[in-house]
């Protein structure tokens, strides 16, 4: 009896020193990533002054007009950053922007809109310039600000108008396999409650990690995502680089954002 | 016939399942494995298998053999998710936008697609392995679609790892598709008790849920999408509000055990961050 208990001891023992090495060996590699990324993190902060200064000749200039609709998803761990959000829209502005959406889960950035437009000297909503008619003048700029209810809420709002339409309608066959409603019906009546929207070419995402944290499933099918980092540590350089990738390499996948005016229309 | 078929034809035998598991790579695996699980594990792994006919195009070799060396990459990655303890595994096979395609290439997946269903079947009956489909499975021919619910009713009982093959699928079609079924649920509530007023007439997100392709397994902790694109394709955007989004360069038939322990190595070290973001979501949800 007290071979087997203490055998049983020696075992627990060797597997609490087996555990904490595997630990210490655990945290070892990551501890050597984040040495390894140190040195590329240098790089980019130094290519970013390079692009701000102007001295990579191939960032000077180039054609933003592929890039139709721009979104920003901020962490909301950052979004009381006020004066590097304006900052980062005086820059998009500068680089030829002209529609932005601005994201961030719980609304911060929608009860602040008021305070940012008023920064930003002739920058208007989007649904105001749209229903002007002023969304192809070039010289505003356009923003739009979505939280988390304009994501799944507002789908659920949808259906619960779709659900009234296929109620009047009397379409009740059970073994009805035919398509009931349309994307197209889809993207109207997420209009009419209040959270449709263009789809947009390019999500940046300003945070510690790569993920667009709920913006709303319905607009981003073919989305590029990119990650930006912290918006604490933004700089011109990165934007002006992300932006150009996209008009290098990015051919028209997705919904154009002239769509928006046929759906309005129609409807 | 492609080089990864043998002389019968067959993609996958029991020497190449006999050599994943045994030898000094397996040994080593397993040893990275031990220590990578000092920390935490994603639940769930999702797949946006891009880079197959650049694959084939690059090593010059027939059109359709690069699709074959990915499924072979798919079955590499789901014994090291097994081997690891991932217990969920999506994998974007084939897109409702993929019909467009040439004809022939599309023939050509869902005769691969076909040959899946009758390994996977093999295959779920030595690791307990569950096999669902996730899509409009209308859109499918009717051999490959009986297949398919022939295998996810055999193995509907299994539960070592869950592996969803997303096919014909769209996340846009997925939502119409939940609202759809909604409405006809809604409506047959109210057709059988007229006294069904207020809330039952009332669609709400749990209803949507439910009737989603993707409602039997948990939300993705991590997607991974190889050959250095950048955007989702219609892939799991309702299901990745808190999901870590990850970019490989590398095409789908080269990824590897290497890869797959870099992404789980980057999801370890954001691991608190998606923890409170999930929390944070939850909260938002329950209003």
């Amino acid at each position: 009896m007290d071979f087997n208990k203490e055998s049983q001891m020696s075992c627990s023992w060797y597997a609490q020193i087996e555990n904490r090495l595997l630990q210490l060996l655990w945290h070892l590699i990551h501890v050597t990533i984040d040495l390894c990324y140190f040195p590329l993190g240098i790089a980019d902060v130094l290519e970013s002054y390079l692009i701000s200064w102007g001295l990579l000749g191939r960032y000077k200039s180039f054609n933003v007009t592929k890039l139709r609709y721009l979104a920003i998803v901020v962490d909301s761990e950052e979004v009381y950053r006020t004066s590097k959000i304006i900052k980062l829209l005086q820059w998009l502005e500068a680089v030829g922007i002209k529609h932005v959406c601005l994201y961030d889960n719980e609304g911060v950035l929608k009860k602040s809109k008021d305070f940012i437009l008023e920064k930003l000297d002739g920058t208007i909503l989007f649904w105001d310039a749209h229903e002007n008619d002023v969304l192809s003048d070039r010289q505003h700029m356009t923003l739009e600000f979505v939280s988390f209810s304009d994501g799944k809420e507002a789908v659920v709002k949808a259906a619960n108008v779709l659900f009234m339409k296929y109620s009047k309608s009397g379409a009740t066959d059970q073994n009805q396999k035919d398509k009931i409603f349309t994307e197209s019906q889809m993207s109207n009546t997420l209009i009419t409650v209040g959270s449709g929207g263009p789809k947009p070419d390019l999500l940046l995402v300003y945070g510690p990690a790569r993920c667009h944290l709920g913006f709303p499933a319905w607009r981003i099918p073919y989305t590029e995502i990119v990650h930006m980092g912290p918006l604490k540590s933004m700089n011109y350089g990165s934007l002006v680089k992300a932006i150009y990738k996209f008009t290098m390499v990015q051919p028209n996948y997705g919904k154009l954002f002239f769509d928006l005016h046929c759906c309005v229309c129609k409807h | 016939m492609s080089f990864l078929r043998n002389k019968t034809g067959m993609l996958i035998n029991e020497d190449v399942l006999g050599r994943l598991f045994s030898g000094w790579t397996s040994m080593l695996r397993k040893c990275m494995f031990r220590v990578l699980r000092a920390g935490p594990i994603p639940r769930h792994v999702a797949i946006i298998m891009d880079g197959n006919r650049r694959y084939a195009k690059r090593k010059r070799l027939q059109e359709g053999t690069g699709h074959d060396a990915g499924a072979m990459a798919l079955l590499y990655l789901l014994v090291y998710c097994y081997e690891l303890g991932i217990k969920y595994v999506t994998a974007y096979a084939f897109s409702i936008d993929n019909f467009k395609r040439n004809p022939e290439e599309v023939q050509k997946i869902m005769d691969l697609m076909m040959e899946s269903v009758f390994l996977l079947a093999r295959l779920s009956k030595i690791y307990s392995l569950r096999v669902h489909f996730a899509g409009n499975l209308q859109l499918l021919s009717a051999d490959l679609r009986k297949a398919a619910k022939k295998l996810m009713e055999n193995t509907a009982d299994n539960s070592n790892l869950v592996l969803t093959i997303c096919v014909s699928y769209t996340c846009s079609d997925e939502i119409l598709h939940a609202i759809e079924e909604s409405c006809k649920e809604k409506t047959k509530i109210a057709g059988r008790d007229d006294r069904g007023q207020g809330t039952d007439r009332v669609i709400k997100l749990v209803d949507i849920e439910k009737h989603m392709y993707m409602a039997v397994v948990p939300d993705p902790d991590i997607i991974i999408r190889t050959g250095g694109e950048w955007r989702l394709s219609n892939f799991l955007l309702w299901q990745s509000c808190c999901c870590h989004l990850s970019s490989i360069f590398t095409v789908w038939p080269e990824f590897g055990v290497l890869h797959l322990v870099w992404v789980v190595l980057d999801f370890q070290h954001k691991y608190t961050y998606f923890a409170r973001k999930k929390n944070a979501i939850v909260d938002l949800g329950n209003g």
